[in-house]
């Protein structure tokens, strides 16, 4: 990672991320976080903060396929790193299903969980599509929602697993 | 029966918000930026209680990046509040602050790091003074004043006596007096409070996360002298609120103030610790209540005695302190009431409205206190409430008029599908299941401040070409849904589609004035504005195509954008077609609606809190397992049966109460603010003040009860859901607790250790006998 020192001697690291596909290349500070990268420099706002401290899970992006708080990962870290956030999923002509279902089931009230939630979700159903509800809810233990009591976002996600296998209960 | 009635409402419509939602689209106050903006944040105290000596900002001016620092004395000293006999809070302090987190100066610059650099530059000279952390001991003689115009901390005092409860007690079969405690609990939304300031010749304009832009617009205009004209409030997308954002946080106030200062945008936000210190949360309750029954068990007289810790300021805890004791007549039946509360100032974040307003923790005593006098009577405790129920059309004792009310259906459902008979008797060891009730307004009667303002306004606009309609509300969207239910209420009216309405809400300036989202209100007041000006939209549709079809308007119906003849029904046309003809004959098609409720409740002191044109009703039962070695609480299953009326969104509408009972779980098991003996909070974060995660969550069944006849004061019947069924669960779990294991945790939250440490206590005094 190139490295320059600004007047104060303070280092900034050139890092580049490759987010929803695309290849970012910014200068950071080593104490700078993804979550500030990802919403102040690349105004990808989807990405929400809620706490800063790990404990929300507003902020979860993918991070070469495993959900991680943006807030707890340095920029620096990221370097060279996949990162899918929330706008990286679907697209115009089509929602992600585990999108679709977040609207169909009510799955959502405010909305600021939201996003977490559905990177959350999507890990589970990536690496267990046909996931049990007990494995939903650990799946999603690390994102808070004060809204919905999480009965309709539950019931979203295993609609989702049941779909992948074809529809059968 | 709704399937015919209705087109739009009553069904599950997607909400219009869900799109932007799950695709990260959906701008919230934080997301927004604006060209040459700068970052604000205040300097709060460190102490609970000081004298401030000097404060020197000299450094943090210096500081490269830093354009403004301001304190007191560059902002108006006008104090401000809930109601002019308590104004008791400035925008920074002036001579002392009073508890850790009040407010002291406020720094714009830059950046966020140049903003935090500066806010470690300003020096504050402090003298501490004595600082008093509990309500009882506030009150004592001697105590430190927190408000030296407030002698012995009383901020609130309310004494109301209905009927003569003396007489009752006296005359009573059986009389019985239980004391519980309820804790400081913290609303929590998951997005911090922001605002963003814009200061524009002579007009400003603050985009911010709150409850009600229009109670924030009076609150700037007044503090700062300016035309409510030339104050605009808009609110973006928001996180929740819950009640946390329902008054001024501070953060307009400075952010208006840097912004004047600046003449750039500001802005301003909250961290998770800050939004704790800043608080306006739950408030502690000492609740002492005393039942005297005959020997049927009916109840002829009750005398609640609370004391509640209002922190610092009075915040919006006058209120509070009087719905404490106004809600607990309203779901049994008797005469004779007294009330008494003292709401006392301490060194701690000042409570304010959070969901439930004051009634949960009263409503959890009350609800244990009558399981325990069943208990005495040998009753069983529904059958006890069976007997007490309020019934329709009746009047409380503190003169609130209960319209529709099917709090005996509630009873009687949750009876049924919760298997209560049987699992009273036969559930095996460590289970047990409990009952609880509650009422809830559905909007307050009276406004926050004294004014004759209608409660809500609404317009609709169809748009040029017919094809599409805007309604215009100031109704405040917190996720609740009200955009939605309030599109599907305006297409009903109108006789148009939901899936072409569009809508703009929340913004002083384009939208009609409303109070916002508080008191669970807007699905009836809101509605009742938008229901008006949906029906003069139709009218005049009606009136176009019946010179269009040459056609009595009478014999015309109009629903989901098609007009047809009623005595040929293949006579048709399209609204589409009609509103475009409208306009190009008359100009635009508009249709406009207030609400304003009837005047209601008695005279006494106090008596318009609590009032409110219909009350919701609800009964909960909840089945738990309890580990008799940890005390762990493992709630399995919660059945919640509701009256609120016609329903305009089941999906919303059930979602409300998940979200509801899933608050009052929290506050039942985990939630407590705690603090340190300097009054510094020791868990100002989402890890350790433990809300509840999905793997907390029972089983929810949410199951509805209906009126025969609808409610005649909400539009097409509604009543209210949002906070409603929040009330019964800390009680209802109480209950079960005690059911299954014989022991009362006669303090919230009823944690794993204190559940541990009655278990322990009753095994001692079991071996001792």
């Amino acid at each position: 990672m190139q490295a320059i020192q600004d007047k104060e001697g303070i280092k900034r690291y050139l890092i580049t991320l490759y987010v929803n596909g695309d290849p970012y290349t910014k200068v950071v500070k080593a104490n700078t976080l993804l979550v500030n990268v990802l919403r102040d420099d690349l105004d990808l706002t989807g990405t929400k903060k809620g706490c800063e401290l790990g404990d929300c899970g507003s902020c979860t992006v993918l991070l070469d396929g495993k959900p991680v708080n943006a807030c707890l990962v340095l920029a620096v870290e990221a370097d060279g790193r996949d990162i899918i956030t929330i706008e990286g999923l679907g697209d115009n002509e089509k929602l992600d299903p585990i999108q679709e279902a977040f609207i169909e089931n009510a799955a959502l009230q405010c909305g600021y969980c939201t996003a977490g939630m559905i990177m959350s979700a999507k890990a589970l159903l990536n690496s267990n599509p046909d996931p049990t509800e007990k494995e939903v809810r650990e799946a999603i233990a690390g994102n808070l929602c004060r809204c919905t009591g999480y009965v309709n976002i539950v019931k979203a996600i295993l609609s989702c697993g049941r779909q992948s296998k074809g529809g059968d209960e | 029966m709704m399937e015919g009635k209705f087109s739009v409402i009553g069904k599950s419509k997607p909400r219009i918000d869900g799109r932007v939602k799950v695709t990260g689209q959906a701008k919230y106050t934080g997301d927004l930026k604006l060209s040459n903006m700068l970052v604000g944040k205040i300097l709060t105290s460190p102490h609970a209680h000081a004298m401030i000596l000097k404060i020197d900002t000299t450094e943090a001016q210096r500081q490269p990046g830093v354009k403004a620092v301001i304190t007191h004395e560059d902002v108006p000293d006008l104090k401000y509040g809930i109601s002019p006999a308590r104004w008791d809070e400035n925008i920074f302090c002036i001579d002392k602050v009073r508890f850790v987190g009040d407010k002291v100066a406020a720094v714009a610059a830059i950046d966020e790091e140049t903003v935090y650099k500066a806010l470690a530059l300003i020096k504050v000279d402090y003298e501490l003074l004595p600082a008093v952390f509990d309500p009882i001991e506030a009150l004592q003689e001697g105590a430190p004043l927190v408000h030296e115009q407030c002698p012995g901390n009383v901020n609130t005092e309310i004494h109301q006596n209905f009927g003569d409860v003396e007489k009752a007690f006296a005359e009573a079969y059986y009389v019985r007096t239980d004391t519980f405690v309820g804790q400081r609990t913290y609303q929590c939304p998951i997005e911090p409070h922001s605002a963003i300031s814009v200061w524009e010749g002579g007009k400003l304009t603050v985009y911010s996360s709150t409850q009600s832009p229009h109670y924030f617009q009076y609150y700037i205009a007044r503090q700062f002298g300016l035309k409510m004209g030339d104050v605009r409030v808009i609110k973006p997308h928001m996180g929740g609120g819950f009640g946390g954002k329902l008054e001024p946080t501070g953060l307009e106030f400075a952010g208006a103030a840097l912004a004047m200062r600046t003449g750039r945008p500001v802005k301003m936000f909250y961290d998770r610790h800050e939004m704790f210190a800043h608080n306006r949360g739950r408030h502690k309750q000492i609740m002492k209540v005393t039942t005297g029954v005959d020997k049927h068990g009916k109840i002829l007289g009750v005398h609640a005695d609370f004391i509640m810790d209002g922190g610092a300021y009075t915040s919006l805890g006058v209120a509070t302190a009087y719905y404490a004791g106004a809600m607990l007549p309203l779901t049994y039946e008797y005469e004779n009431y007294k009330f008494d509360m003292i709401r006392a100032y301490t060194n701690l974040p000042a409570c304010g409205a959070q969901r439930g307003h004051g009634h949960p923790q009263p409503r959890y005593a009350y609800e244990c206190h009558l399981d325990m006098l069943a208990k005495d009577l040998g009753m069983d405790p529904l059958e006890l409430r069976l007997i007490n129920t309020r019934k329709p059309n009746t009047v409380t004792p503190n003169d609130f008029r209960v319209n529709s009310c099917e709090l005996e259906a509630c009873l009687k459902k949750a009876k049924e599908i919760s298997g209560w008979e049987e699992k009273r008797k036969n559930l095996s060891s460590g289970k047990g299941i409990g009952l609880a009730v509650g009422s809830f307004v559905t909007g307050a009667g009276y406004p926050i401040y004294r004014t004759d303002l209608p409660q809500a306004a609404a317009m609709i606009k169809v748009n040029e070409d017919g094809t599409s309609a805007t309604l215009y509300t100031g109704a405040v969207d917190i996720g609740q849904g009200s955009d939605t239910i309030l599109c599907q209420m305006a297409a009903e009216a109108m006789g148009f589609t939901y899936e072409q309405m569009k809508i703009v809400s929340a913004d002083t300036e384009t939208t009609p004035h409303d109070f916002g989202a508080y008191a669970s209100r807007q699905t009836l007041m809101s509605g009742a504005a938008v229901k008006q000006a949906g029906e003069e939209v139709k009218q005049q549709v009606i009136e176009m195509a019946s010179m269009m079809l040459q056609t009595d308007y009478r014999d015309l119906e109009c629903r989901e954008g098609v007009i047809w003849r009623k005595t040929d029904p293949s006579v048709t046309i399209t609204y589409a077609a009609v509103a475009r003809d409208f306009f190009v004959r008359k100009g635009p098609l508009v249709g406009k609606g207030s609400y304003t409720p009837p005047k209601l409740g008695g005279t006494f002191k106090g008596a318009p809190v609590g009032t409110s044109p219909a009350y919701s009703f609800c009964a909960q039962i909840s089945q738990v397992d309890i580990d008799e070695e940890t005390g762990e609480i493992k709630v399995e299953h919660v059945w919640d049966v509701h009256d609120c009326g016609t329903v305009i969104n089941p999906a919303l509408l059930h979602g409300q109460v998940h979200g509801a009972l899933f608050m009052g779980m929290g506050e039942a098991v985990w939630e407590e603010v705690v603090f340190d003996d300097k009054g510094k909070i020791l868990n100002a974060n989402l890890g350790e003040y433990r809300l509840p995660t999905a793997l907390d969550m029972p089983n929810i069944t949410s199951e509805l009860v209906f009126s025969p006849e609808p409610e005649p004061a909400g539009p097409w019947g509604v009543k209210e859901v949002g906070e409603g069924s929040t009330i019964p669960t800390m009680g209802c779990y109480s209950n079960a607790i005690y059911d299954a294991m014989g022991v009362r945790v006669y303090s919230l939250p009823l944690s794993y250790e204190k559940v541990w440490r009655a278990l322990k206590e009753k095994r001692e005094h079991e071996q001792q006998k």
